[in-house]
């Protein structure tokens, strides 16, 4: 039989692939987690003192467990910031938003989030954000809804 | 704070992580001689240039010398069972209720075995080294895949 | 110094869309290549680590498929990292210098097309606050670089040279994706993408492969094989929480090569910067002086297959050395986001 490979047409599939895990958390995530759920953003106390956004489950330098967590209010300071004009279906926002670095008041450290914001011009480093609570929460991230403008 | 009707529940212990992904295979050049014959109700292997082992389904080389396969080969739907297991545990969303039996079969003339499924004998009389024949769906249901097949028979006369 | 050699490194070309290729039609023709080149033989070689990623095609066990392009029989020492397959050389590295073998065969492949590769890379993230909220790879490097614009690391003109530097430089590489030369006045015509990052400051998406060997130098000189010798090799990484780094430095990178034996004669680094910032930030946390030459093969942003483009960095550079061009080089790989992960060679001229 002859090889006529190079005549046949390329053959597609288009599929999805699903992972439908569910994670233990573990005693400082289910804590932060918990307080999320409850509408409450928890920092990590590390012995030296200092409060860490979001609780890292052993400190960064030393790598001491983390022990204490303790309430922090709901905003902060954006660090870094990029504009997402496009949004894809998995993204937070389902208009054009910011993804966000934001260091929470008092804190160290940052967290990555979405920021909702009507334009790219009212966006910039250092400005002040606050959390917007997910109507419905049940102990994830995605509980805060993303930031928004905290105008004082 | 904000309010919450959940407050009252216990600690958060667990977290749903759900994830999908979409993709658009694309089958590889060899594969290809495969789909398209059995999209016709025939068989092609390939053959590998060294050793002259045949290969069906073909995925490009031949594993034991690491070389480009080449020529097509056209094998019968006959063949031999390698290896086989009868499946007692249900699969979700397989139509297939068990027990039945998934075996490995040898065409012949081809070096490799593929999983298919027996069918039209009692699980309990498959035997390793057992004839068999391939049932084709009908013609009109037949698309890219080994599905075309519904499942090998045993060959008539020895085993009855 | 080790006695470790590079006697050969081939790449597939990269392109956008390997089509009707799967893992084993990828790798076999480089495989077999890289072995010609150095006239090894399977049965020579000791040892075979890869490197890929099959979230990539969503294809599982595809590395394991791979294998069939190896003539695995009678069975072989075989390895497989789920990182770029720079890692799957240094495990062969720290097999060799064990002692455990004396020559090894590494290759990595990439198919991303299948799928959307910078939401797939999502699925490298922290699986509890990062993750669930998906960003994307090009996001993640955006806020990197909204860091460095905004410490004064660099400016939109330097982000654009590098582009313009990569495409310069890949027009002497057959091999490359991405070889249109651009003007800094295009570049700074163009739209934003994932602002403050364009187009142009991204890798593109590549399908490929790539293979390397390595040898003792013993043998390679008993057979008469021109080869590039391993200085050192060592990989660092940073934290895996963004919020805790300082995205506008990587101290990471900066270890390793210290550990690796960086020195002050490097004459060109090829170093992995899936986006143009990275560049930047590469050479002040390595501290290579203006002289040093970058990127010689045109880098990632002519072309990055994912858990190919690290082993690329290095084997371009030995390839380079072997050419005659340089006689110390630096090579550099990276893996996931923000220059997480960091691992620098070393090589000199034998």
């Amino acid at each position: 039989m002859t090889d006529t490979l190079n005549e046949l047409p390329p053959l597609t599939q288009d599929f999805e692939l699903g992972f439908t895990y569910t994670r233990s958390l573990g005693p400082v995530l289910s804590r932060f987690l918990t307080g999320l759920r409850d509408g409450q953003v928890l920092a990590a106390r590390t012995r030296a003192g200092t409060l860490l956004v979001p609780p890292p489950e052993f400190e960064p330098v030393s790598g001491a467990s983390i022990k204490e967590l303790e309430p922090v209010a709901a905003e902060g300071t954006v660090l870094s910031w990029c504009w997402v004009s496009q949004p894809s279906s998995s993204a937070p926002l389902n208009k054009p938003f910011a993804w966000v670095l934001v260091r929470f008041e008092g804190c160290d450290g940052a967290m990555l989030h979405a920021l909702a914001a009507d334009a790219k011009e009212q966006v910039h480093t250092g400005m002040r954000v606050r959390v917007r609570w997910a109507p419905e929460r049940v102990g994830n991230v995605k509980d805060i809804a993303c930031f928004e403008v905290h105008k004082q | 704070m904000s309010s919450n009707p959940n407050e009252s529940a216990g600690p958060v212990t667990m977290m749903q992580a759900p994830l999908y992904l979409q993709y658009r295979f694309t089958a590889g050049t060899s594969s290809l001689s495969f789909l398209h014959a059995i999209k016709r109700g025939r068989l092609i292997g390939r053959r590998c240039p060294g050793c002259e082992s045949v290969y069906i389904p073909c995925r490009g080389s031949c594993a034991r010398c690491g070389v480009a396969t080449c020529d097509n080969i056209e094998l019968t739907d006959e063949g031999v069972i390698d290896k086989f297991t009868v499946v007692h545990i249900p699969i979700p969303n397989n139509p297939i209720k068990p027990p039945f039996v998934v075996a490995h079969i040898r065409l012949n003339g081809a070096d490799n075995a593929f999983h298919h499924l027996i069918g039209e004998v009692d699980n309990d009389k498959v035997k390793l080294g057992m004839k068999v024949k391939a049932v084709w769906r009908p013609e009109s249901e037949w698309d890219y895949g080994l599905d075309n097949i519904r499942y090998f028979k045993p060959l008539g006369g020895e085993h009855d | 110094m080790t006695d470790i050699a590079i006697v050969s490194y081939a790449q597939a070309p990269m392109v956008r869309d390997a089509g009707c290729a799967n893992e084993v039609e990828l790798i076999m023709p480089v495989i077999n290549e890289a072995l010609q080149a150095c006239g090894l033989a399977r049965t020579d070689i000791d040892f075979v680590c890869s490197g890929s990623a099959d979230y990539l095609q969503g294809a599982p066990f595809a590395f394991v498929a791979g294998v069939d392009a190896l003539g695995a029989f009678p069975p072989i020492k075989e390895s497989h990292v789920e990182m770029d397959a720079a890692w799957a050389l240094y495990e062969c590295y720290l097999k060799m210098l064990a002692g455990d073998i004396d020559s090894a065969l590494i290759y990595g492949f990439g198919k991303s097309s299948p799928g959307n590769l910078p939401e797939v890379l999502s699925l490298q993230l922290d699986p509890y606050y990062l993750q669930p909220l998906c960003p994307d790879s090009v996001s993640l490097a955006a806020l990197q670089a909204r860091a460095m614009l905004d410490a004064g690391r660099c400016t939109r003109e330097q982000m654009n040279e590098v582009v313009i530097n990569s495409r310069r430089q890949a027009q002497k590489n057959p091999r490359a994706q991405l070889r249109k030369p651009v003007s800094q006045e295009q570049l700074q015509a163009e739209v934003d993408w994932i602002a403050p990052l364009k187009k142009s400051d991204c890798c593109p998406i590549s399908d490929g492969a790539s293979a390397l060997v390595i040898c003792r130098e013993s043998q390679a000189r008993e057979m008469g094989l021109p080869y590039a010798r391993v200085v050192g090799m060592d990989h660092r990484i940073e934290s895996h929480m963004l919020g805790f780094r300082d995205l506008t430095d990587s101290p990471s990178a900066r270890n390793a090569a210290k550990s690796a034996g960086l020195h002050n004669n490097i004459e060109a680094a090829e170093l992995h910067a899936p986006f143009s910032h990275q560049e930047i930030l590469l050479r002040q946390s390595l501290g290579l002086s203006e002289n040093v030459d970058i990127n010689p093969s045109g880098g990632a942003l002519a072309g990055n297959v994912m858990m190919a483009a690290g082993l690329d960095r290095i084997g371009s550079m030995a390839a380079a050395i072997l050419r005659g061009d340089y006689k110390f080089g630096l090579a550099h790989a990276t893996s996931g986001p923000c220059l997480q992960q960091n691992l620098v060679t070393i090589l000199e001229a034998a």
